[in-house]
């Protein structure tokens, strides 16, 4: 339940906070009122708005909860059932580089739970977490459709195929 | 059989995405000849004659589903393109996507026309496809450019654009319902049916949601008429084919073919046989929700009605191999994790029976199994199966139930002897905890 964890930033006594309001910068607004013509209504323009506010802040803070609520005329309860229903809105502040793992079955058996567990032991973080200095988060994602070049790591938006430990590693040293 | 190259045509060329590349080789010619020499109800009847079948997992006649469309609707009529992609094992509409994105307008043109649509459509493209939605998003502007969209479309008064709309990482927005829910900005969950979306859909009017591969058979059912695509396959099982292979095989990838090519032969004779030389123990035909096929199933053919007639499904047509060293329990549990995830939460049977099944599963795991556990999946299945709004609860009983039966002495072995069969591997760290979402 959302009340009763202590570092939710949705907890009832920190949603909403008045004294803190955002809005869109000025290319996201443009980007923003294109979006509205191409659909038919306001609702169904909240989920290409809720992707371009995760652009703009990396999260779906609950200051964004109530202003996409505003733009589109939806309550903010209405906008967090969206956000809480699908896996691509964080709820959280994610590192500089989200590392999400697929290990659904054609990546097991191609021993992605060996990159995944990699991951965690080597940035010393739990499954879910972002380590201390903001720059990784490591997640468990399901099939990202690309099994025949599995196991598969995707970073932010792009797709790291055919990996393993080896390649894990020297991606990481990349990554900075 | 030889691999065919009909919706792989252009996908290996230079700059395959192009509109250059694309209409080089004839494209958009076929959606000029639809919009300037047929009816759309000439459209219809071709297609039905095709006998094409949904590619998105449910086979169901495409022609058929057309002509559930009403004329003269009171409310505007959408074409959904599914490009959500998310059935484990399946990935072949990625190809399409990324490498000939124009080839599934012209199917999306021609569609829509058949079908009467209003000015607008969308492809629902998955969240995770980021860089599939930016070739989609390119090509449109192409073709927008040479009037391949937008009003007037080849002197017709037929006017159409498309809208990429990106989900945002969820199975179940890939159930036609589920998928218009989202359209709509609402939480997938899918809608009771009837009404079927053919009558009502998104926005409240008539709507053929379609799967890109089903789609993109549309232009070449125009250009060489329906008893060319019949004539790859057999009866009812038409046209070709993209297969997906995963898992412990050599050459996993996409393969074309002919609709019917035998298991046996796709995994051994094009996919270079199981990896490391190893046994073949399972396999799993039409992505996760497919019952699983023995070693000694594998003489079937890879259609519909075989598949269906064997216990199992066609499905997506992504095939997943798992060999010897894969210890069923194991690769079941993480099918059944997938399932209690992503299970929208509207239907009890379906919310909690995933949950129970995945919990259960994860109890044999861990040493804790009892000895009627393999019954009680199957009591579990049983109250799932059929009692659901949607499919969902009808796949994730599918891995469940064929692994019980067929591999019944593994379930077994976890109970007496608290860990996998000698030889098997589990992949799964039973120590790292499992992420809620």
């Amino acid at each position: 339940m959302a009340d009763l964890q202590p570092d939710n930033p949705y907890a009832r006594d920190r949603f909403p906070d008045p004294t803190r309001k955002v809005e869109f910068s000025d290319e996201a607004r443009k980007r923003f009122e294109h979006i509205l013509t191409r659909y038919p209504n306001r609702e169904a323009a909240l989920l290409p708005t809720l992707h371009l506010a995760q652009e703009e802040w990396g999260w779906i803070a609950p200051e964004v909860v109530h202003y996409v609520g505003e733009l589109l005329d939806l309550s903010p309860a209405t906008v967090f059932g969206v956000v809480s229903f699908y896996n691509m809105y964080n709820q959280k502040p994610v590192g500089k580089y989200h590392l999400q793992v697929c290990t659904n079955l054609s990546c097991m058996v191609t021993n992605a739970y060996d990159i995944y567990e990699r991951l965690c032991d080597r940035l010393s973080v739990n499954p879910g977490e972002t380590t201390k200095d903001g720059l990784y988060t490591v997640t468990e994602v399901e099939c990202l459709g690309s099994c025949g070049t599995a196991p598969v790591v995707q970073v932010n938006n792009d797709y790291h195929e055919n990996m393993n430990v080896e390649r894990m590693d020297a991606l990481l040293e990349k990554l900075k | 059989m030889e691999p065919i190259k009909v919706l792989t045509r252009n996908i290996d060329k230079p700059n395959s995405a192009s509109i250059e590349t694309y209409v080089a080789g004839g494209g958009y010619e076929h959606a000029r000849k639809a919009l300037t020499t047929m009816t759309p109800d000439q459209i219809v009847q071709l297609v039905k004659d095709s006998e094409l079948r949904g590619r998105g997992g449910a086979g169901f006649p495409t022609g058929m589903k057309w002509s559930f469309v009403p004329k003269n609707a009171p409310k505007p009529t959408w074409l959904l393109c599914n490009a959500d992609e998310s059935e484990p094992g399946t990935f072949k509409d990625r190809v399409i996507i990324e490498r000939d994105p124009h080839l599934l307008i012209e199917g999306m043109i021609i569609s829509a026309f058949a079908i009467g649509s209003n000015p607008m459509s969308y492809i629902y493209i998955r969240g995770e496809f980021h860089f599939g939605a930016t070739v989609l998003e390119k090509a449109l502007e192409e073709a927008r450019a040479k009037g391949f969209l937008g009003k007037g479309i080849f002197g017709s008064t037929f006017d159409f654009d498309i809208t990429v709309h990106r989900g945002a990482g969820a199975y179940i927005c890939g159930e036609e319902t589920g998928l218009i829910e989202s359209l709509e900005g609402h939480r997938g969950q899918p809608r009771v049916k009837p009404p079927f979306p053919a009558v009502v859909g998104v926005f409240g009017g008539p709507t053929v949601v379609q799967n890109v591969e089903t789609i993109a058979c549309v232009p070449f059912i125009v250009e060489h008429g329906a008893d060319w695509f019949k004539s790859f396959g057999t009866p009812k099982n038409t046209g070709p084919k993209l297969y997906c292979v995963s898992g412990n095989v050599k050459k996993p990838g996409v393969y074309e073919f002919p609709m019917g090519i035998t298991i046996k032969e796709l995994i051994y004779d094009h996919c270079g046989g199981i990896t490391a030389g190893r046994q073949l123990k399972a396999v799993i035909p039409g992505g996760a929700s497919a019952p699983m096929l023995m070693p000694d199933e594998i003489d079937l053919p890879l259609n519909f009605d075989a598949l269906m007639k064997a216990g199992s499904m066609l499905g997506s047509a992504g095939i997943i191999v798992l060999d010897e060293s894969v210890c069923i329990v194991d690769a079941v549990w993480r099918l059944a994790k997938f399932f209690a995830h992503e299970s929208c939460g509207q239907c009890t049977p379906c919310r909690e029976g995933t949950n129970w099944m995945e919990s259960i599963l994860d109890r044999l795991e861990r040493g804790l199994g009892r000895q009627q556990d393999a019954d009680l999946l199957l009591d579990m299945a049983d109250n799932i199966g059929g009692k659901s709004l949607c499919a969902l609860g009808d796949a994730a009983i599918g891995p469940v139930i064929s692994s019980v039966r067929k591999f019944r002495d593994e379930y077994l072995y976890h109970v007496t002897h608290k860990t996998c069969l000698p030889g098997t591997k589990r992949y799964r760290r039973l120590d790292m905890p499992v992420a809620a979402h």
